[in-house]
C-alpha cells in the first residue's frame, strides 16, 4: 500500500530494489497464468488436441497481425473497466461481484442516450452518453452499499440479487418502451445508437480502450494521491483505525460502492457506444464475473488490471481463430482461466511452488463477517 | 480446604514456556490438592493463563512435566485433559449462543438414541441433575445467548462436570461477573469443593482471593514467587508479592505548574459493547500543564471512559467540556481539531494501519489538511518529508519511513503513533496504556515525551494499568474501580499500599 | 432451541413463512374454483420449478450451517447436469446417469472444501472458481447433437395420485421430485435432531468451541460441503435427466444463485428453504402462464425479477430478519 511514487525514493541499490519488487509483484500472477496454461494444455492433450498448435493459433488469433491486436484491445477494453470496478471496491475491502448488473445499466442507458437524442454534434453526445451510462452505473452501485452501510447486508449476496434484477429491468425496457421497433424486428433490444454517440476507432485501436486506460490512471491518481484514495485504503485495511482518525467509514463504503458502479457503467457505456451499437440482452453476460479474475491477476492494482485484462481479451479474442485452425473448442480459455482465478487465489501453492514466502497485505478476505454485522 | 485431604490431584514441575520473544513460563512448580481452592495471583502477562492452557492441553510445555492423580501425562489437545477429568472455564467463554444450555452441556459428548438421534430430553435431565446437586441454578431448555453472564458462566462450569471433571480451572472468572454474581460463584466454588472437586482460581483481585481461597499462589514475570496463607496474608501483602518491589522507573520531573482546567467531564455516563453501563457517573477534571493519572484493573470502565472523551464511543449521560468548549456529542475528527491528542489502548487495532508505510501513518488523522492536501490532492511530498522529520525527532527505529508499520517492533510502532500526536497543537493529550509491552527504552522514551508536553502547558489524562507507570509520572492519581472513581489523590499522598486497596475496590 | 416446541420460537423462525403458505393456499382454493385446469398446470409447474432451487438451497445451507459459504452452487449444478447427461448418453441408464451426477457434485464439494478450509482461500473466490471452471468444462467438451434414450418418467402413486388438484401436483411426479421432498426432511431431520446436525451448527456458530470439547472442525465442513456438492449434483441431474432430456450450455440459467437466494429467504433451514422454493417456482410458473396466457398486463420481467427484490429485503432485515452463523466464511486457525 505504498505510494508508488514515494517509493522511489533515494537509496542505495535503488534499481535492483526496484527489479525486486517488480519480480515480487508479477512472480505470483506469472507463475499462476503458466500453470493454468500447463493444466490447459494436459486437458488438450487428454481431448486429443495438440497444445501447441492451439495455444500457436490462439496468439495468432489475438497478436497475430495489426486486425488481431485490435479485436484483442476491443475484447479487453470492458474487461479492463470491470477489472477496475472491483479492484477498486477491493481497496475499500468490498466485494462487488455486482458490476455485471453495474454494467448493464451503463450499457442500456447509454444506448437510450445514444438512440433518443438527435441532432448533437459528435463530440458532445458521445460524452453526453458515457456520462448518462456512468452515472447509472454509479447510482445501481451505491444501493449495495448503502445497503451494507445501513441494514449490516453483505455486498456479495445483494450484489448477485441485483445482477438479476439489473436483468431483468434492462430486459424489460429494451423489450417495452426502449424496444427498436423497425419493421421486423421481433427480439428484444434497443434502436441503433446514433453515429454522433458512436465511439470511433483510430485506426485499429477502439478510443474505448485509450478511455480505459485512462481510467486506470485516473483510478490510480485517485487511490494515492487523493484524500478520498486515502480514506477508502485506510477503511479497507482497518476500519477501527478509519473510525479513530475521524474518517466517515460508512460513508466511505457507500461512495467506493457508486465509483466502482460507475467503472462497470462506463465499461457497459464504452461497449454499447464502440463494439455493439445498440443494447442486446444477454451480451457479454459474463464479463463481470472476469472482472474478479481480471483484478485479482493484477494484485487489485488499476495498473496490473491492463495487463491482466489484456490476457484475458487475447483469449477471448483469439479463442475463435483457435476453433477454426486448431479445432479446439473456445471455451477451452474458460477453463484456463478458471485456473488462472484458481491459482492467483490459491497462492499459498504457488509460493509453495516458487518457494517465496507472502508478504504482508498480500492476502485478500472479503467473504468474513457477511450478513448482519 | 482442610488438611485432611492432602492428596495431590495435579502437579506441574518445573514447566517453562516460550513464545517468540517472550519468557511465558519459567520453571513452574505448582501443587494442587483435593478439594481446596487455590487461587494463581498475578498481574497481566504474568503467565497464569498460559500456565493453564497447558493444564488444559491448549499449549504444549516446552520443559517439564505435568502429572495428573499420581501419573505423569503429555497432554496433546484438550480431548486428555478432558479425559483425565480437567475441565476449563475460558475467559471468553466457549458457548455457542444460539443453542440451549443442554445442547451446549452436551456437545461433543451427546446423548444419542438409535442412529445419532439426539435426547435432549435426557441430556435436559442430566443437566437439571447437576445443577441441583451442585447448586448450579439453570434451565436447561434456555437459549445461551439470552442468559447474563453469570448464568452462561454456570453453564460452562456444568459443561465441566457433565465431563466427570474433577478438577476444574476458572481463568479469570471474576472479570466479567457483577459483585452479586461473583459472590454467588464463590458459594458454588465452597459446593464444588465440599463435594471433592479440586479448583484453580485465577485472578488479579485480591480482596476476592482472601474471600474464597485455601491457598495462594503468587505469578510474577512467569515465575512462581510463592504461596501464601489466606488466613495470615493481607491485601496489602499480596500486593507486594504480586507487584514485588520492582524498581519504579523514575521519571525527572518538577512539579506541575496547574493553569486553568481544559478537560471537564460532568456525571458522564456510558455502555460498552453489551451495552452494559461501564462508565457509572464520572467526574474529572485535568488542568493544563498537569497530570491527571487513572489507576486501576483493568475492565473498570477505562476503555469506554477514554473512547468517550475521544468521540469514539457514544455518551450516554452527561457532559464533557474541552477547553471550554462543549465537545459532548463530538466526532473523533472535531475532538483532534480541538486540540485532542490520543494514544489509542490498542495500538494495533485502532492505532495504525498496519499495511501503510511510517509517513502514511504519521499523517493518520490530519491527512486532509495542509500541508499535506489542498482539496483532495494528497502531497505525497510533504507527508514524506513529514516522516522523516518525525522519524528523527521521536528516534523511531526503521529502515526507512517508506517501511510498512507492521515491519516495526512494538516500541517503535507506538513511537510512530506518540510521534504523530504529538506533532500536532495540541491542548489535551489522552493516553491509553502508552507503554504496553514495549521495551524499556522507547518505555523511558515516550515517558519523557509525555512529561515534556505537561511542561509545555498540555493537560494531560493518563490511563495505565500499570501501577509503576501512574505513580511515576501522575500529578494526581484518580483510582477507577466499578465504573467510578472511587477516589482522586494527590500524588504526595499516593503510596503504593493505598492505591493497591482503591484498585481491588476497598475503600481505605 | 431448534428441538423445543416453544410457540415463540417457532413463530420467530416460521411465523412469516407460515403466514404466506396460509395465504397461497387461500388462493390456491379460490382459484382452482375459477380455473381448474389452469391452476393445477400452475402449481405443478411450481413444484417442478422449485425442485432443482430447494436442492441447490440444501447444498448451499449445510456447507453454510458448518461454516462454508458457498456462490459455486451454479458452477457444481451445471458440471453435474452434463456428466449425467453424458452417462446417460454413454451407458444408458438413467439411475447411473444419476449417480454420475451426484459424484461430480461431490467432487466439486470436495474442490470447494479443499480450497476454503485446508487452503483457506477466500470462500468467495473459491465459488467463483467453481462457477468459471464448470461454464468452461461443460461448454469444452460439449458436442451438440448427443441423444439419449428419454428422460425420468413420471411416477404417479397409486391411488393418491388421483385426489383432484394435490394429486396430481404432489403424487404423480417423476424420481428425483420426489426424493427432493424426502431429502428435505431428512435434512431437515438430520440438522435438527441428530448428533451429526448439533456439532455442524455448532462448528459454523462458534467452531472454537466445538474444537475445545474434540469435535474436528475440518471434517465437519468437510464432509457437509462434500455432501452439499452431491446434492448440487442431483439438482443438476433433475434439470438434465428428468426436466429437459438432454443438456444445453448454461442450461443451469442462474438457478444456483436463485438456490442461494432461496437458501437466505428460507432462514437456512430446509423447511424454510422449501416454503421458499415452492414461492420462488410459482413465481416462475406465473410468469411463464402470463407470458403465454397474457390475462393481466404485468411484464412478466417483473414477476422474475421478485425473488431477487424479496431476497434483498429479507437481507435488509425489512421481513424478517435472518442471522448468520458466526463463523461463516472465516477458516479456522488451530494453535
Amino acid at each position: 500500500m505504498m505510494n508508488p511514487e514515494i517509493e522511489s525514493s533515494p537509496g542505495n541499490g535503488r534499481f535492483l530494489s526496484t527489479l525486486q519488487q517488480i519480480w515480487r509483484s508479477i512472480s505470483v500472477p506469472l507463475t499462476a497464468v503458466l500453470l493454468a496454461a500447463l493444466i490447459g494444455a494436459i486437458l488438450l492433450i487428454a481431448s486429443g488436441a495438440s497444445p501447441l498448435e492451439a495455444y500457436a493459433a490462439l496468439f495468432k488469433g489475438s497478436f497475430g497481425n495489426a486486425q488481431a491486436i485490435g479485436r484483442t484491445l476491443e475484447k479487453a477494453t470492458p474487461l479492463i473497466f470491470s477489472g477496475l470496478a472491483v479492484a477498486f471496491a477491493f481497496k475499500a475491502g468490498l466485494f462487488n461481484i455486482g458490476a455485471q448488473g453495474q454494467l448493464l445499466f451503463g450499457a442500456i442507458v447509454a444506448a437510450f442516450l445514444g438512440f433518443s437524442i438527435e441532432g448533437l454534434p459528435a463530440i458532445i453526445h458521445a460524452p453526453l452518453a458515457l456520462i448518462g451510462g456512468a452515472a447509472a452505473g454509479a447510482l445501481y452501485g451505491a444501493i449495495p452499499g448503502a445497503l451494507r452501510t445501513y441494514t449490516g447486508a453483505h455486498e456479495v449476496i445483494t450484489t448477485i440479487m441485483l445482477n438479476y434484477i439489473a436483468i431483468n429491468i434492462t430486459d424489460y425496457l429494451a423489450d417495452g418502451p426502449w424496444k427498436d421497433m423497425t419493421p421486423g424486428n421481433i427480439v428484444a433490444r434497443t434502436p441503433k445508437i446514433l453515429p454522433s454517440a458512436e465511439i470511433p476507432y483510430i485506426g485499429n485501436v477502439p478510443v474505448g480502450f485509450i478511455l480505459s486506460v485512462l481510467a486506470a490512471v485516473v483510478v490510480w491518481w485517485l487511490l494515492w494521491h487523493t484524500t478520498i484514495g486515502y480514506e477508502i485504503r485506510t477503511v479497507g485495511l482497518n476500519s477501527h483505525a478509519a473510525h479513530y482518525a475521524g474518517m466517515r467509514v460508512a460513508w466511505t463504503v457507500i461512495l467506493t460502492m457508486a465509483l466502482s458502479g460507475l467503472l462497470a457503467g462506463l465499461g457497459g457505456a464504452v461497449e454499447t457506444q464502440g463494439v455493439v451499437g445498440r443494447y442486446q440482452p444477454g451480451f457479454n453476460i459474463a464479463l463481470g464475473f472476469d472482472g474478479i479474475t481480471i483484478a485479482l491477476l493484477g494484485k487489485t492494482h488499476p495498473f496490473g488490471v491492463i495487463p491482466a485484462a489484456l490476457l484475458v481479451g487475447a483469449m477471448k479474442a483469439g479463442s475463435s481463430q483457435m476453433q477454426f485452425s486448431a479445432g479446439v473448442a473456445k471455451e477451452i480459455t474458460d477453463v484456463i482461466q478458471a485456473l488462472i482465478l484458481f491459482f492467483v487465489a490459491a497462492d499459498v501453492i504457488v509460493r509453495w511452488i516458487i518457494r517465496m514466502r507472502a508478504s504482508d497485505g498480500d492476502q485478500v478476505t472479503f467473504s468474513s463477517n457477511w450478513g448482519q454485522s | 480446604m482442610s488438611d485432611a485431604s492432602k492428596t495431590i490431584v495435579l502437579e506441574a514441575r518445573g514447566i517453562t514456556k516460550r513464545f517468540p520473544g517472550v519468557l511465558a513460563n519459567d520453571r513452574v512448580d505448582l501443587t494442587l490438592h483435593k478439594g481446596e481452592i487455590l487461587a494463581l495471583l498475578g498481574e497481566n502477562g504474568a503467565g497464569k493463563s498460559t500456565l493453564m492452557n497447558m493444564l488444559y492441553g491448549l499449549y504444549h510445555p516446552d520443559e517439564g512435566e505435568i502429572w495428573i492423580k499420581g501419573e505423569k501425562v503429555a497432554l496433546k489437545n484438550p480431548r486428555d485433559a478432558i479425559d483425565r477429568g480437567i475441565g476449563m472455564v475460558h475467559q471468553h467463554f466457549q458457548l455457542v449462543p444460539v443453542m440451549t444450555v443442554a445442547e451446549n452441556v452436551m456437545l461433543g459428548s451427546e446423548v444419542t438414541r438409535g442412529a445419532g438421534y439426539l435426547d435432549v430430553r435426557e441430556a435436559e435431565r442430566q443437566v437439571r441433575k447437576l445443577s441441583q446437586q451442585y447448586g448450579l441454578e439453570v434451565d436447561p431448555t434456555a437459549v445461551v445467548e439470552d442468559l447474563p453472564v453469570g448464568t452462561q458462566q454456570r453453564v460452562e462450569i456444568i459443561k465441566a462436570l457433565y465431563r466427570h471433571a474433577d478438577v476444574l480451572i476458572l481463568d479469570e472468572p471474576t472479570a466479567v461477573l457483577t459483585p452479586q454474581e461473583a459472590q454467588e460463584l464463590f458459594r458454588i466454588m465452597r459446593d464444588l469443593t465440599n463435594q471433592g472437586v479440586s479448583i484453580i482460581f485465577i485472578t488479579h483481585k485480591l480482596k476476592e482471593v482472601l474471600a474464597v481461597s485455601d491457598r495462594i499462589g503468587v505469578l510474577r514475570a512467569g515465575q512462581y514467587v510463592g504461596t501464601a496463607d489466606p488466613k495470615t496474608a493481607t491485601e496489602a501483602s499480596l500486593a507486594e508479592m504480586m507487584v514485588g518491589r520492582k524498581v519504579i522507573l523514575q521519571v525527572e520531573k518538577a512539579p506541575a505548574q496547574p493553569g486553568e482546567a481544559v478537560l471537564q467531564v460532568k456525571s458522564l455516563y456510558v455502555k460498552d459493547d453489551r451495552g452494559q453501563t461501564a462508565v457509572a457517573g464520572i467526574d474529572l477534571t485535568v488542568h493544563a500543564g498537569e497530570i491527571l493519572g487513572i489507576a486501576g484493573v483493568q475492565g473498570n470502565g477505562q476503555r469506554e471512559l477514554v473512547e468517550a472523551l475521544t468521540g469514539i464511543r457514544p455518551i450516554e449521560e452527561g457532559q464533557v467540556t474541552i477547553a471550554g468548549q462543549d465537545s459532548t456529542h463530538f466526532t473523533p475528527r472535531k475532538n483532534t481539531e480541538l486540540g485532542v491528542a490520543h494514544i489509542p489502548e490498542d495500538r494495533e487495532k485502532h492505532g495504525l494501519v498496519m499495511a501503510y508505510s511510517l509517513a502514511d501513518n504519521m499523517v493518520l488523522n490530519n491527512y486532509y489538511q495542509k500541508p499535506y492536501a489542498s482539496g483532495i490532492v494528497m502531497h505525497n511530498d510533504a507527508i514524506y518529508a513529514h516522516g522523516v522529520q518525525l522519524v528523527e525527532q521521536f528516534d523511531v527505529r526503521t529502515p526507512s519511513v517508506m517501511t510498512p508499520a507492521s515491519n516495526l517492533s512494538g516500541g517503535n510502532k507506538q513511537k510512530v503513533i506518540v510521534a504523530r500526536e504529538f506533532s500536532r497543537p495540541t491542548k489535551l493529550l489522552i493516553a491509553a496504556q502508552p507503554t504496553r509491552g514495549i521495551d524499556v527504552g522507547s518505555i523511558e522514551f515516550i515517558h519523557k515525551q509525555i512529561v515534556a508536553q505537561r511542561d509545555e502547558g498540555v493537560a494531560v489524562l493518563l490511563v495505565s494499568a500499570e501501577l509503576d507507570e501512574v505513580l511515576g509520572l501522575a500529578d494526581r492519581v484518580a483510582v477507577m474501580f466499578d465504573g467510578r472513581i472511587v477516589k482522586t489523590l494527590p500524588i504526595t499522598e499516593a503510596t503504593r499500599e493505598r492505591v493497591g486497596l482503591l484498585m481491588a475496590g476497598s475503600e481505605a | 432451541m431448534e428441538s423445543s416446541l416453544n410457540v415463540n420460537n417457532w413463530l420467530r423462525r416460521y411465523g412469516f413463512l407460515s403466514g404466506v403458505l396460509v395465504i397461497a393456499f387461500v388462493i390456491i382454493v379460490w382459484r382452482y374454483a375459477v380455473d381448474p385446469q389452469v391452476t393445477t398446470a400452475v402449481l405443478a409447474s411450481t413444484l417442478r420449478q422449485s425442485t432443482p432451487l430447494v436442492l441447490g438451497a440444501l447444498c448451499g445451507l449445510l456447507g453454510e450451517r458448518s461454516g462454508v459459504v458457498n456462490i459455486g452452487i451454479e458452477g457444481q449444478m451445471l458440471l453435474a447436469a452434463f456428466i449425467g447427461f453424458l452417462a446417460s448418453v454413454y451407458t444408458g441408464n438413467l439411475a447411473l446417469a444419476i449417480a454420475a451426477g451426484m459424484l461430480t457434485g461431490a467432487l466439486m464439494g470436495l474442490l470447494l472444501a479443499f480450497m476454503s478450509v485446508t487452503l483457506k482461500m477466500d470462500q468467495i473466490i473459491g465459488g467463483t472458481v467453481i462457477n468459471i471452471l464448470a461454464i468452461g468444462l461443460t461448454g469444452y467438451f460439449y458436442t451438440a447433437g448427443l441423444t439419449t434414450q428419454g428422460k425420468l418418467q413420471p411416477i404417479p402413486l397409486g391411488p393418491l395420485a388421483d385426489i383432484p388438484l394435490f394429486g396430481r401436483v404432489f403424487f404423480n411426479n417423476p424420481p428425483i421430485t420426489y426424493a427432493t421432498l424426502i431429502l428435505v426432511m431428512v435434512v431437515h431431520y438430520v440438522l435438527f435432531f441428530t448428533r451429526w446436525g448439533l456439532r455442524t451448527r455448532a462448528v459454523g456458530e462458534h467452531p472454537s468451541a466445538a474444537d475445545t470439547v474434540g469435535i474436528n472442525v475440518f471434517t465437519i465442513r468437510y464432509v457437509n460441503v462434500i455432501i452439499g456438492g452431491a446434492i448440487a449434483g442431483l439438482a443438476g441431474a433433475y434439470l438434465s435427466l428428468e426436466a429437459v432430456g438432454s443438456f444445453e450450455r448454461l442450461m443451469t440459467n442462474g438457478r444456483g444463485f436463485v438456490a442461494l437466494a432461496v437458501m437466505l429467504f428460507g432462514k437456512r433451514t430446509p423447511l424454510g428453504s422449501w416454503g421458499a422454493a415452492l414461492l420462488f417456482g410459482f413465481a416462475s410458473a406465473l410468469q411463464t402462464q402470463l407470458q403465454f396466457g397474457g390475462e393481466i398486463e404485468i411484464p412478466h420481467q417483473f414477476i422474475g425479477m421478485l425473488p431477487y427484490l424479496l431476497t434483498i429485503l429479507v437481507l435488509a432485515g425489512f421481513v424478517g430478519r435472518t442471522r448468520d452463523p458466526k463463523a461463516l466464511g472465516q477458516p479456522y486457525e488451530t494453535e
